[in-house]
């Protein structure tokens, strides 16, 4: 067999593939957020917890109702969503006036609450959560071994993250929320409930966070600390991409899971931090971010 | 308005003599109650509760003062923690040297983090001061000096200046609390300076200050660096009192913690770290007895705090003093 610059393929593209994996998770979870603060102006830090409910409700619906994964693939998005609209409304509606480190403090306790409850209630070691049996199994593409479900994340992912840049860029429903981010006053006077559309907009940023969690239920465990590490790597996301850019967020997610698989094959030391390195460098440099508008 | 701002508006409103010998007095009874305070509680708690207050009071001089939310003030309580220990431990040096090294390491990381965060401001400068003390955490966690998941444990007190021994309980309280008021005063002093106005200033309307000819940079950068080593200060002198450096002190929840210090007590006023730093170590130990888990209820505190008191405890009760309507 070959070598690619003195590695094994199968350890090189084994690698690419999880970082691409990775990569999608960051695309999932930067491109809500991004939503969320191009409507609210909220940096939402529930995230990762919300990501996190939304793959112990898929593993609540399997042992409790026997509601398999494509149930859940649809219920734990709607149930994440539902959440997040009670909590816009009953907490974070009441920040929109105030400076936005309030919506970053109130939603870090909020991110406290739940995990701490999670993890009061489930401990910390991690929970299993099986593969659909369709999606068993796996592809020789010859210069490595695909397993079809990591295969299915890529894909899914990668379809839900262009299906909402092209809701948002390209249908009307996207250029109302696109005017009500410019200006929400001017677009309630044209007769567009801007209060719901913001609940729905939180709503949606965080379902996506709760899909994310389901996409990852069977390839990392279900834990309530999967959350609270990967938030932190996608704020360094966030701002290296800018948040002015929904494609910008979904390329920048991609290209750092690539670079990190990347550094797990040649410095496997540095993998952990090559994400706040990518992050130092890119705001000595630009530091807008690279999608970015300054404001 | 920042977010600061709207909660010191009453406190900064304080007039140049009115309020100072009643501001003197509240220090004497204060500085009395810390002296006689390892009579009557346990000796360790008040040390804890007192290196936790600078670590607040260190936090607040950003947030209170000049505006910046960092989230990342683990990374110079933790980094300093680990090299004092390291100093103390392994190169056998005296406590104050240890300190003084820390202290030196975290304004040295202070500066860097600074150099890069300044760049951006508001929610940014949070989520990349977070991301950058996320970096030191995974380097204390692979470093073979921070000894991992153990830490450093067993971190010898010795003796202060060759002549007081810290293995004594009484010793070691007066001389955290010695530095306690060191960097408090430090704080008091910065903020009471031209510097301090400045960073009022900047806080309140940056373009207005740039425009006035000041180069908000480098004073954003000094008060961050100002904040970090005092931080530093305060994770080195608590390596000391619990004789250990561990993860937890560089770990996220760290940074989170200390924020909600400074938010309960109050942002921007100068005691109100310092009675945060207290209520949430107490609750926490009382907590530690209890089968409550405990993010839960700082989480639960977090969010109270932001919707209903947010210019905290005590900034409510200098805003309700007669004569200091904000």
């Amino acid at each position: 067999m070959f070598d690619l610059l003195g590695v094994p393929p199968q350890v090189l593209f084994g690698q690419l593939l999880l970082g691409l994996i990775n990569g999608s998770f960051y695309a999932l979870l930067s491109l809500g957020l991004a939503v969320i603060f191009g409507m609210l102006n909220v940096i939402n830090f529930a995230h990762g917890a919300l990501y996190m409910v939304g793959a112990f409700v898929a593993w609540l619906l399997l042992n409790y109702l026997g509601l398999g994964y494509w149930w859940a693939l649809f219920l734990a998005p709607t149930v994440v969503g539902l959440v997040g609209m009670v909590l816009e409304k009953t907490m974070l509606s009441r920040l929109y006036k105030l400076d936005h480190l309030y919506g970053l403090l109130l939603t870090f306790g909020l991110a406290l609450i739940l995990e701490g409850a999670f993890r009061h209630q489930y401990g910390v070691s991690g929970q299993p959560y099986p593969i659909p049996d369709l999606l068993k199994g796996g592809q020789n593409l010859g210069f490595m071994f695909l397993p079809n479900y990591r295969g299915w994340v890529v894909a899914a992912s990668l379809i839900v993250c262009f299906g909402t840049w092209f809701a948002i860029e390209r249908t009307r429903l996207g250029a109302y929320l696109r005017a009500a981010t410019e200006n929400p006053v001017l677009v309630q006077a044209f007769g567009i409930n801007v209060p719901v559309m913001v609940s729905l907009t939180y709503a949606f940023g965080v379902a996506l966070a709760g899909l994310a969690g389901v996409l990852a239920a069977p390839i990392y465990q279900v834990s309530p600390l999967m959350g609270s590490n990967l938030i932190i790597i996608v704020f360094a996301v966030v701002v290296i991409g800018g948040m002015g850019s929904i494609l910008g967020a979904i390329l920048t997610g991609l290209g750092l899971g690539l670079m990190e698989g990347l550094t797990k094959v040649f410095y496997p030391e540095a993998s952990n931090i090559v994400v706040f390195v990518v992050m130092a460098i890119v705001l000595l440099i630009k530091p807008a971010g690279l999608f970015g508008r300054e404001r | 308005m920042t977010a600061a701002s709207q909660a010191t508006a009453a406190a900064s409103l304080r007039g140049p003599d009115a309020g100072t010998a009643r501001t003197a007095l509240l220090f004497a009874v204060g500085l009395t109650i810390a002296a006689l305070a390892p009579f009557a509680l346990y000796p360790v708690f008040v040390m804890k509760v007192l290196c936790f207050a600078l670590f607040a009071c260190a936090f607040n001089l950003l947030i209170g003062f000049a505006g910046l939310l960092s989230f990342g003030h683990a990374a110079f309580f933790g980094g300093a923690a680990y090299v004092t220990a390291h100093a103390v431990k392994v190169w056998g040096l005296p406590p104050e040297l240890g300190l003084l090294l820390g202290t030196a390491a975290a304004a040295l990381l202070g500066l860097l983090f600074g150099a890069i965060a300044i760049r951006r401001q508001g929610i940014y400068f949070a989520m990349i001061t977070l991301a950058l003390s996320q970096m030191v955490f995974f380097m204390a966690l692979q470093l073979k000096f921070t000894g991992g998941e153990d830490g450093i444990q067993g971190v010898p007190r010795g003796v202060l200046f060759g002549v007081f021994d810290l293995t004594q309980p009484l010793t070691m309280y007066y001389a955290v609390l010695t530095v306690f008021v060191f960097g408090f005063a430090v704080i008091w002093r910065a903020v009471h300076s031209p510097f301090g106005q400045v960073l009022k200033a900047i806080r309140e309307n940056e373009p207005r200050a740039i425009s006035l000819g000041y180069r908000t940079e480098r004073y954003k950068l000094l008060a961050f660096v100002l904040s970090a080593s005092l931080a530093g200060l305060a994770g080195g002198t608590k390596a000391l009192v619990f004789q250990l450096a561990s993860l937890t002190d560089v770990q996220w929840q760290m940074s989170g913690e200390v924020v909600l210090m400074t938010l309960l007590g109050g942002m921007g006023t100068l005691v109100g770290p310092v009675v945060g730093a207290g209520l949430v170590v107490t609750l926490e130990s009382y907590l530690a007895a209890t089968s409550l888990p405990v993010p839960v209820v700082i989480g639960a505190i977090f969010v109270v705090c932001v919707l209903l008191f947010r210019r905290g405890i005590v900034g409510e009760i200098l805003a309700r003093l007669p004569g200091r309507k904000g």
